[in-house]
């Protein structure tokens, strides 16, 4: 089994696991808005999951605070491998308004291998909608 | 070598997977119509089990590894035996033997059992929570479901067998057809409900407060074996009401069509029943299959006695 036909499977049905690392729930509101009906993530095969053992993708939103470090941590471990990581708006890309904050010292991209960044604060669901299309295609292309 | 292929390729395994995967397409598309969304395509039950057969198998620390792993094995083999026996009979009355019914309806109950099974080695509260709620929601479903299935069983002068009823039904018209029989029908339709874990009945699995519940732990082909164990259900139990209760498949000109019809009108129907309903809570759902379901179906045996 090479690593190719994993990925190509793995494009095909994505299982996201939403994982909120201390975000003003903005970002999760616009993520669920991509299970809409005027958006349907159903369509490429993208549905939640409630267990990180069952997701492909580890979707991160929020300014990793300083408490959630070890714990986004365990929960990248017991995610079953292959699987990739999405960091979702400003504050999980860098820290946007909490720069230089007390509370958060690192990156999500510090403490997780990052394979997509969304930004926007928050991002519309047609910007999440095209950066998974983006990393499906990048994914298809790997397998190459 | 005959009984071999019969439960691997047709009509056992590779059968009731192929059909079994169309019938949750089926389903997940009604459900995203009922949503106003396109909803998958059509291979999607296909690309999950592919892609959960790829992914790395994480086994908790501290569980009990042969149940942990063993346990979906159960499920599958014992749906695709339910499924094997069930199309035999279909396909060919005459294999039927004294008692099958009841063969039938314990082996029904065993991917239930693995699912317990499964939930309780595996060593997570969540799971355990999980797998006690199913324990519970069995107790409750198997009194109306057997009560139900009791009725074709009086009406066809007491015999438990597939066969006969199917032959009894060939004769005197579907059991559907009866008061006695439409009411069975109506309980043995809940009752399925909460077999395949659907909601209503899915508080086992509950994916908003239990995280999946009794499947939290497992990933990767364990998991694959669960959902096609799912899959395979969701084809065959229908396929048992439709024999009990609409007279069986036929397989010449129009009958084609008709068996089909039936199948999918009764899984349209379990997949609406479940896109307009919440959840219940474990409590609720018990008394509710233990009260009106099981009176409704206890009416339906009354009134079979009485011969209406």
């Amino acid at each position: 089994m090479n690593m190719g036909f994993k990925l190509n499977a793995l494009t095909r049905s994505l299982w996201v696991y939403h994982l909120s690392t201390g975000s003003c729930n903005n970002c999760d509101i616009e993520i669920l808005d991509c299970l809409t009906p005027r958006y349907d993530l159903e369509r490429f095969g993208i549905t939640l999951v409630g267990s990180p053992k069952h997701a492909d993708v580890l979707l991160v939103t929020g300014n990793m605070t300083l408490k959630n470090i070890p714990r986004v941590k365990k929960v990248y471990e017991s995610m079953a491998k292959p699987g990739v990581v999405i960091a979702v708006g400003t504050c999980a890309l860098g820290h946007g308004i909490f720069k230089g904050s007390y509370i958060c010292p690192q990156c999500v991209d510090e403490v997780l291998p990052v394979n997509l960044y969304i930004p926007g604060c928050p991002p519309k669901p047609e910007a999440i909608l095209a950066g998974v299309v983006k990393l499906i295609k990048h994914l298809r292309e790997k397998k190459t | 070598m005959n009984a071999l292929f019969s439960y691997l390729v047709f009509p056992g395994f590779l059968f009731t997977a192929g059909i079994g995967c169309v019938a949750s397409w089926l389903d997940r598309k009604v459900t995203a119509r009922v949503q106003w969304r396109v909803g998958p395509p059509f291979f999607q039950p296909v690309f999950d089990l592919a892609k959960l057969m790829v992914k790395e198998t994480v086994i908790p620390r501290g569980c009990v590894r042969t149940l942990f792993l063993g346990a979906p094995l159960f499920g599958l083999a014992a749906v695709t035996l339910v499924s094997t026996l069930i199309w035999k009979i279909l396909l060919n009355p005459e294999t039927a033997f004294a008692g099958d019914l009841i063969v039938i309806l314990y082996l029904l109950m065993i991917p239930g059992l693995s699912v317990i099974i499964g939930g309780f080695s595996s060593r997570n509260p969540i799971a355990s929570l999980g797998a006690s709620r199913e324990m519970k929601l069995m107790l409750a479903d198997e009194l109306p479901f057997i009560l139900a299935v009791s009725v074709p069983i009086i009406q066809a002068k007491g015999s438990i067998s597939l066969g006969f009823i199917l032959g009894y039904q060939e004769t005197y018209g579907m059991i559907l057809g009866t008061w006695s029989g439409a009411l069975a029908f109506i309980a043995a339709i809940l009752a399925m409900q909460a077999k395949l874990a659907l909601v209503p009945f899915d508080m086992a699995e509950a994916e908003t407060e239990l995280m999946g519940g009794v499947m939290v732990e497992y990933s990767g082909p364990p998991l694959a074996v669960f959902k096609l164990t799912r899959i395979m259900m969701l084809f065959t139990l229908p396929m048992l009401l439709v024999a009990l209760f609409m007279g069986g498949v036929r397989f010449s000109g129009f009958g084609i069509l008709w068996s089909v019809l039936k199948f999918a009108l009764l899984l349209v129907l379990v997949t609406l029943i479940r896109n307009t309903n919440p959840r219940l809570r474990i409590d609720q759902a018990v008394r509710f299959l233990w009260g009106p379901v099981a009176g409704i179906a206890a009416v339906a045996v009354v009134l079979a006695i009485l011969g209406l």
